[in-house]
């Protein structure tokens, strides 16, 4: 059970939140030009990275703030924490 | 007559408090402090059970939450009655019932037994070679190996006790209050960190404050003394917690525990009464000091299993600790100094000590040399070969160890004795460690695994980190501390300690014997019967990898978790395959560490409180007008009202035509409503919904459709213009939160740049939906100043307006297709307004419907239900609702997967009407739908996904998905039942009032 550090919030059990994906996939402005393949690729496909993952979060039972969460896959350790809009961190 | 085998007092034993307690129905006698396991042993009672497999008898091995043999069923045939429960740990009380498992009609006779007598057709893995063929008897054998499967009888009543969970937090959880536990905790908590210390045990102090090594000094006292008076000091400790007779089951990441905290397991009947049993400790420490100790190891040698055969550390605490000699003739079986130190425990006491077997060639140490003094005869470099002794060992036979040790020569010996103390070295207790995600590395040199790498803010410290002589435990405790805690000094720094200890160790993990190992039984895992021979069959069956041998052989996964015989498994599968301990790994310690009761892990969650659920403010009315209820999602919703006995079907039946014929009433209160403000809320439901929401005018509602990102149908309802910004949408009754959650997710991280705000304000509202042709007239009476005529209130539109001085809010629209009216006032009002409805309708005969009349209704006017007509694969194409997706607007959530080839393809199954030729026959919700009847294997078109007899249509009516179903109108299918074929016809799915001419009657 993951102790995260809600930004807006500070820590909370992991129990308050709500996985959301993989983070930075921003839905494509102009969905009609894209072709099925392009399409496809925004709507069906996710890295699943094992090791350092960047994803998006939801204080769902908290402040229902969605942030980003940079995780390593394999042992889960919380690498950073950030705000929607924030730049993701280099290491 | 039994023995009494209660020796010189021990401190720890009250022996003016007698307790009877009953074992397998025979009364016995032991003294406060006792556990059932000391008990017993002082009643000279060895055999307590019966192995898993073979039904071999079983005695008392160890004297901690180790034990893999002694575990009883506690308080038989009475509501607090629990299997599986280890005699080491039980205190004993008055009044307490105990019987041995696994066997029948009794643990002196057990006709399982004979199983012990064919073993030889028992090898690893018997049950998947045996019972594989012929495949079709499986049925057969499952029977019969149900029947012999599991261990212990579950209560049949329900559980008197109180169970409780609690969090907790801490700067410093110390789990074991043994010699490390103590001084660390000590040392946390004067530094001002909030510490807390569990102990599994009712007494802090684990071995050292037992410990009698005369050659072993701290501070120039005994060990024991020393730690005994740091004990007493740490009652007038601030900061420091204790907690006693507390068990860490798990450890999480993110230094997540959880403990079980015994609180009446311990007094008699009376006194559990009202009480909480046991309390779940949910642990959020910020660092966490391990001090779980180290588990004695046995050895490996033919027919080990004998009652009578013990850890000689436990041999040595039923001694010291609880003053209970374990055999009349004793005999202690070594590869180290330890049971040296046993020995000379009972000798000093005066029980008869045989001889020491010592596989090593000899030891130089001074505890050595004092058994020698005592006249206590050692052989050295020799081993045991077999035991005698089938209920009871009774004798051992032993003979000389080769150099290498994998042989055994010269002549046999034979030595009788009563109770055999094994001690094959110490195995650190990682399993903790191990769980927290952390990784471990084996020692060559100590034959054991060791904490290495550290996830999260931990500590291991004392023996479970390896360090096993007191001047190391000290030494390494100190600066472990001060690196930990960031401390500069603490209270270790200036003890003095001497110790008398060689470690020398010989470790042979399989002892050989003068028999093949075929003819022998070297038992790795006691509780299920795992042995040395079973292992290497595995490994020449050509399992490799440890976990396979472990599942395959069972070894390890008993109750005990195996915490005996792992490290042997490991060792004899490395030793067999030629590979080192350290490149094999070990298999992976789980939670919970000991078990958990049920009770524990739900704690208060019993009964009503299992889960929670949802009542609207109409609610008591619906109870007390004797609705039935049905759970949707976790409200209470009124499903009927039957009345005078009425059948369900009866009693929709009887609502679902008052309904058209004069007036009903529904309790709408459940449906999700979120209310929208913003300068940009208009923008945002043209994006959210299919259809286009900026020409709707203020005070109108429409009804849209929300999509997936992938095109399909998610969930549906009605958004009414309160104001230029400001909207009330409202969901389906189980999508409310869903719904919520995924319009803040796109616009917190899509659309950022919207000005819009959600509040859910389904609580905050109850709404009455009244309906039919005479509702316009009940309302009228309600609300007499308000303007009803359709030029001023027409379907689909909106006005405020009061109820007496109560505000409200009343759409026009109907999910039955009648003329009807939506009325929300606040949620405290709910009843009130309820009542109010139901007075004005009496004189129409107003008929309060549930949601199972709801759902016939919208039925015959083909009105789809989220989740009932659609289920995660419908497009509004799909559902036949072209006219609700807008060609116009660029885009919306969903939008451009409408135009995937898969999406647009004619073939999907679509949203028809169903209609049976015999309008008597109801179709099954969930039935197939086929062609053809006599095609093999037949194709399946689709199904029916909502099936009614509808009263005002007197026929029976059903919505289906069928493939490529738009273009079938008219077309003759079929519905396959168990014991007929159902002819049915494609319909237009809106069966009743298809032009809509209710709407305004």
């Amino acid at each position: 059970m993951f102790l995260i550090n809600c930004p807006y919030c500070g820590e909370r059990d992991q129990q308050e939140f709500k996985a959301g994906g993989e983070a930075h996939i921003e839905r494509p402005k102009q969905p009609t030009e894209l072709s099925d393949d392009e399409w496809a690729e925004y709507l069906f496909m996710r890295k699943n990275i094992k090791g350092v993952q960047f994803e998006r979060w939801n204080h769902a039972h908290g402040c229902r703030k969605w942030f980003n969460m940079v995780r390593d896959t394999s042992n889960d350790e919380i690498k950073a924490i950030y705000k929607m809009g924030e730049k993701p961190p280099t290491q | 007559m039994t023995k009494n085998l209660r020796v010189k007092s021990s401190e720890y034993i009250d022996e003016t408090n007698r307790i009877s307690f009953k074992f397998n129905g025979k009364t016995y006698h032991g003294f406060k402090g006792d556990t059932l396991a000391s008990a017993l042993l002082a009643n000279d009672v060895h055999l307590v059970g019966r192995s898993f497999k073979y039904h071999r008898p079983r005695g008392i091995m160890t004297s901690g939450s180790e034990e893999p043999n002694a575990i009883v069923q506690i308080n038989p045939g009475t509501n607090r009655t629990e299997p599986n429960v280890r005699a080491t740990e039980v205190e004993i009380y008055d009044g307490l019932e105990a019987s041995s498992q696994n066997c029948w009609p009794s643990v002196e006779f057990d006709i399982g037994g004979i199983n012990n007598i064919l073993s030889p057709f028992f090898p690893a893995g018997f049950y998947y070679k045996t019972f594989m063929w012929p495949a079709s008897f499986w049925k057969k054998y499952e029977f019969f190996i149900r029947h012999s499967a599991g261990l212990g009888k579950s209560p049949t009543s329900s559980d008197p006790d109180i169970y409780d969970h609690r969090n907790v937090h801490c700067d410093v959880l110390v789990v074991g209050a043994g010699i490390s536990g103590i001084m660390a905790a000590k040392n946390a908590a004067k530094n001002n960190f909030k510490t807390l210390l569990v102990e599994e045990k009712n007494e802090l102090g684990g071995s050292t404050i037992y410990e009698n090594n005369e050659f072993n000094k701290i501070d120039n006292k005994a060990p024991s003394e020393w730690l005994k008076k740091e004990i007493e000091e740490l009652k007038n400790i601030k900061n420091l917690e204790i907690k006693t007779r507390t068990s860490v089951a798990a450890y999480h990441q993110y230094n997540y525990l959880l403990a079980r905290e015994n609180l009446t397991d311990h007094l008699e009947a009376k006194d559990k009464t009202n009480k909480i049993r046991q309390r779940l400790l949910k642990i959020r420490a910020k660092k966490v000091i391990l001090a779980t100790g180290a588990l004695e190891r046995p050895l490996i040698f033919n027919n080990n299993d004998r009652p009578g055969i013990m850890l000689s550390s436990a041999v040595k605490k039923y001694s010291e600790f609880y003053g209970v000699a374990c055999g009349s003739k004793n005999v202690f079986f070594t590869n180290n100094d330890s049971a040296y130190e046993s020995a000379l425990s009972l000798y000093n006491k005066g029980i008869n000590v045989e001889a020491l077997i010592d596989i090593r060639e000899q030891s130089e140490s001074k505890i050595v040399k004092k058994v020698k003094e005592a006249g206590i005869k050692v052989y050295w470099s020799h081993t045991i070969v077999d035991t005698v002794g089938y209920k009871r060992l009774n004798s051992i036979s032993i003979m000389k160890l080769s150099n290498d040790g994998t042989s055994v020569t010269g002549s046999k010996i034979s030595i009788s004795c009563d109770c055999l103390g094994v001690a094959g070295g110490w195995t650190p207790a990682v399993h903790l460690y191990t769980q927290s995600g952390s990784k471990l590395k084996f020692d060559e040199e100590k034959k054991v695994f060791v904490p290495n790498q550290n996830t999260s803010e931990q500590i291991s410290v004392g023996s479970c980190d390896g360090d096993f002589k007191i001047d190391e435990i000290i030494k390494n405790l100190n600066h472990k501390l001060k690196d930990a805690l960031n401390i500069k000094e603490t209270n270790l720094d200036n003890i003095k300690v001497e110790i008398d200890q060689e470690n020398s160790k010989r470790n042979i993990w399989l002892l050989p014997s003068d028999k093949p190992i075929g003819k022998t039984k070297p038992f790795v895992d006691y509780q299920n019967d795992a042995t040395a021979k079973d292992i290497k069959l595995a490994l020449r069956e050509g399992f490799r990898s440890i976990e396979h041998v472990k599942r395959y052989t069972t070894t390890g996964m008993g109750t005990d978790q195996g915490k005996l015989g792992n490290m042997h498994a490991l060792g004899i599968i490395a030793d067999t395959a030629g590979v080192k301990m350290g490149e094999l790994g070990t298999t992976t310690f789980r939670p919970p560490y000991t078990p958990l009761t049920f009770g524990t892990i739900v704690g208060r969650n019993v009964g009503k409180f299992f889960d929670i659920f949802r009542r609207t403010p109409m609610n008591d009315w619906h109870v007390e007008n004797k609705a039935e209820f049905e759970n949707v999602g976790q409200w209470k919703r009124a499903w009927y009202y039957p009345i005078n006995g009425e059948t369900m079907h009866e009693a929709v039946q009887r609502e679902s035509k008052a309904a058209r014929e004069s007036a009903g009433i529904l309790d709408a209160s459940t449906l999700g409503k979120i209310d929208i403000q913003g300068s940009d809320a208009s923008e945002f439901l043209n994006r959210v919904y299919t259809n286009a929401w900026s020409k709707l005018a203020i005070g109108k509602c429409r009804y849209g459709l929300m999509l997936n990102e992938d095109g399909m149908v998610y969930d549906d309802g009605v958004t009414t213009r309160l104001g230029e910004n400001h909207y009330i949408m409202t969901t389906t009754t189980g999508g409310a939160a869903n719904v919520l959650g995924k319009l803040e997710d796109y616009l917190q991280t899509e659309w950022p740049e919207l000005d819009v705000y959600l509040t859910s304000v389904t609580d905050h509202y109850a709404t009455a939906s009244l309906c039919g042709p005479n509702s316009k007239k009940i309302l009228k009476k309600i609300i007499p100043d308000l303007d009803l005529s359709d030029e001023n209130f027409p379907h689909m539109s909106f006005k405020e307006s009061k109820i007496g001085n109560v505000q409200c809010r009343i759409m026009r629209i109907s999910f039955t297709g009648e003329h009807s009216y939506e009325i929300n006032v606040q949620a405290s009002y709910g009843k009130d307004l309820w009542e109010k409805c139901i007075e004005a309708g009496k004189e129409f005969n107003i008929t309060p419907y549930g949601t199972e009349t709801m759902h016939l209704l919208r039925a015959e006017k083909g009105f789809i239900i989220i989740g009932q007509d659609t289920d995660g694969t419908m497009t509004p194409i799909d559902l036949q609702m072209d006219w609700i997706v807008s060609k116009k607007k660029y885009d919306f959530i969903g939008k451009r997967s409408l135009y995937r080839s898969d999406t647009m393809r004619e073939d999907r199954k679509q949203l028809v009407g169903l209609l049976t030729d015999d309008p008597n026959i109801v179709l099954e919700e969930g039935a197939q739908i086929v062609s053809e009847l006599n095609q093999s294997p037949v194709e399946m078109l689709g199904h029916v996904t909502s099936s009614y007899f509808s009263p005002n249509l007197k026929k029976s009516i059903a919505l289906a998905v069928v493939r490529g179903g738009k273009d079938m109108m008219g077309k003759k299918l079929f519905v396959p039942m168990e014991n007929k074929n159902i002819n049915v016809t494609v319909a237009n799915p809106v069966f009743y009032d298809e032009k809509n001419e209710r709407l305004n009657a």
